[in-house]
């Protein structure tokens, strides 16, 4: 994104009055409060967290072995093998993080290459870039997801590859449309006719004008991508312990949620409150800024 | 018309073949050997060789495929490798109940996501309002799987009014119909309140109410069955996000469907049931898509067909 802001496109979150209409939203503002407080604990969990979070405890467990309640030396209790909760949720926010933000870099930077290729370019190579993408769309995505991290050895770098191969699919599509519709407005015409070159029509004309939906979709995705992310955990074909993730965390605990309800419940909440923050953002981000308004179904 | 059903017949098929052909490709490209593991540990190589040479795994990929291809248009999806059995019939015999599942969760997102909705849009801008739209943000932001065991706790393992596990009776259904539906709750609620908001802004509701119409009447013969219609024809796109969603919902509730079949393939790398139920997931998800394509123009006339 190297062109300068030639169009009011590419400087949306500095509209006029953008912040004040945003700060207006209850809830979006509660979602964007949200974020920073879990982008803060993420970073600053080596010196935040009480305790080392691979760290066995002998007095984190109760005398028959079983992990401890949330008490007051150990905040959300204990897990299993006796490891401080609270420690391992503050770095857990650092793998949704960086996942969520990994794999929706990646889909998005898919997304929008396919979705503007085939929305600019006439011919049967974007044609069937189209079909492609409409294929993709029939398949059954958190299926898709299972079997390909279940090829591989998970590492954080695959699980956020696996996620983004079937994540790119809904924003191409979205940009496939609009970009479309771009390319046969006058101005657009006025400037081939000037003799502007593709690449300049692209970077400079076409791109600023589709920021908006790219923000917006890149926020409501990294909600996805974090629901996909604790899911493959969930599974133990996510991120692998003893890095903690919050699915993960449940993965490791889930046989004992009827005595040790909060091994569950807690890192369940964590991980809902992320992809709420999220959508509650991204879903304020459409009603501001993208004037399509389509696409419901994240 | 006529012309519109078969162009969109033609393309779900195309897409069918399309789908078939990738998810062979990727499950091709799987380090796993299939034929040691038919074969078993402790047999011979001349065995493994004589099982790849019957399963036709020697072959190009192109080939393999078409043999794949000319069975599947008989209906045949092959052997399972280590069930020993034909893949079509272990199918066959789990498609039931997560068909029943499928009904139970419409049923809960429907009755929950429209009703939400409904509530919304009759008192918008009210604190009934907002909550029941930050209820159902955070019915599309929760994974499924918390969603299930948090439900389980609680109505089963708390309050007991429900099995932990299991199929057999109504009782069984209610749960994980449930968490599969809470998701799709959260899109009709959000649905059916714009849905009647632009419903109740329109001409024909300003005339009822002139007429002297009482309110109610208004809302429940005239706006409700205007608003309620294109809600409802969303149904069919809503199949992607249920075949989805069985993978995980049955493995948390033992729910003996296509997606608990799915996960044990996939656990076990048994390829010829991951290719088949992926090949039923995207059948049904086209199939959905199919029949949205040709409700939507008859609720909404204004759409045109393309």
């Amino acid at each position: 994104m190297a062109s300068e802001p030639v169009s009011a496109g590419l400087a949306a979150p500095a509209l006029p009055g953008f912040w004040r209409r945003f700060f207006r939203r209850k809830l979006a503002t509660a979602g964007l409060a949200v974020l920073v407080l879990i982008v803060l604990a993420a970073v600053l969990a080596p010196w935040i967290s009480p305790y080392n979070p691979d760290e066995q405890f002998f007095d984190g467990l109760t005398l028959e072995g079983a992990p401890l309640p949330p008490n007051a030396q150990y905040w959300f209790g204990t897990d299993l093998v006796g490891r401080d909760l609270f420690s391992r949720i503050l770095y857990g926010a650092r793998t949704s993080l960086v996942i969520g933000i990994l794999a929706n870099g990646v889909s998005v930077l898919i997304g929008a290459l396919v979705g503007i290729t085939g929305g600019y370019f006439k011919g049967w190579a974007s044609a069937a870039l189209m079909r492609f993408t409409d294929l993709m769309m029939a398949f059954p995505a958190l299926l898709l997801a299972i079997v390909l991290a279940a090829m591989f050895r998970p590492s954080l770098l695959i699980v956020a590859l696996v996620i983004a191969m079937v994540n790119w699919v809904q924003i191409a599509r979205v940009l496939y449309t609009e970009t479309r519709s771009l390319a046969e407005r006058d101005f657009i015409e006025a400037e081939r006719a000037l003799g502007a070159g593709t690449v300049r029509i692209l970077t400079r004309h076409i791109l600023p004008h589709l920021v908006p939906t790219i923000l917006v979709y890149s926020t409501l995705g990294i909600a996805t991508t974090v629901l996909l992310e604790a899911t493959l955990s969930y599974l133990g074909i996510g991120v692998q312990p003893p890095t903690a993730s919050w699915g993960n965390i449940i993965f490791e605990n889930q046989t004992y949620f009827t005595s040790a309800p909060w091994l569950v419940f807690i890192p369940g909440a964590a991980i809902i409150l992320l992809a709420l923050a999220f959508n509650l953002v991204g879903d304020a981000l459409r009603d501001l800024l993208d004037p399509t308004q389509q696409g419901h179904h994240g | 018309m006529i012309s519109y059903i078969a162009r969109r017949l033609l393309q779900s098929l195309l897409i069918l073949v399309g789908i078939s052909v990738v998810t062979f490709a990727l499950l091709y490209l799987l380090p796993a050997d299939p034929a040691r593991q038919i074969a078993g540990r402790s047999a011979t190589a001349e065995t493994v060789a004589n099982i790849r040479e019957q399963l036709g795994l020697n072959l190009p990929f192109y080939q393999q495929y078409l043999r794949y291809a000319a069975g599947l248009v008989q209906g045949d999806f092959g052997r399972s490798y280590l069930q020993k059995t034909e893949v079509s019939e272990l199918i066959a015999s789990r498609l039931p109940a997560s068909l029943l599942l499928m009904a139970g969760a419409i049923t809960c997102e429907l009755l929950l996501g429209i009703t939400m909705g409904l509530v919304a849009a009759l008192r918008r801008g009210k604190p009934a309002d907002h909550i029941l739209m930050l209820v159902s943000f955070v019915g599309v932001s929760a994974p499924q799987f918390v969603v299930g065991i948090m439900i389980l706790y609680v109505f089963a393992v708390t309050l007991g009014w429900f099995p932990i596990g299991g199929y057999g009776t109504f009782a069984h259904l209610v749960l994980p119909s449930l968490t599969l539906g809470i998701l799709g709750a959260g899109w009709y609620a959000r649905m059916m309140r714009s849905s009647m908001i632009d419903v109740l802004r329109q001409d024909f509701i300003r005339t009822a109410h002139s007429k002297g119409i009482s309110g109610r009447a208004v809302i429940w013969r005239h706006a409700l069955p205007n608003a309620i219609l294109p809600v409802i024809a969303m149904i069919g796109i809503d199949i992607g996000l249920f075949m989805s969603g069985i993978v995980v919902v049955e493995s948390v509730f033992g729910w003996p469907g296509i997606g608990q079949l799915a996960w044990q393939a996939i656990q076990r790398v048994d390829i010829p049931i991951i290719m088949g139920v992926t090949l039923v997931s995207a059948l049904a998800i086209v199939i959905g898509n199919f029949i949205a394509d040709m409700v939507t123009p008859f609720i909404d006339p204004r759409i045109k067909l393309r």
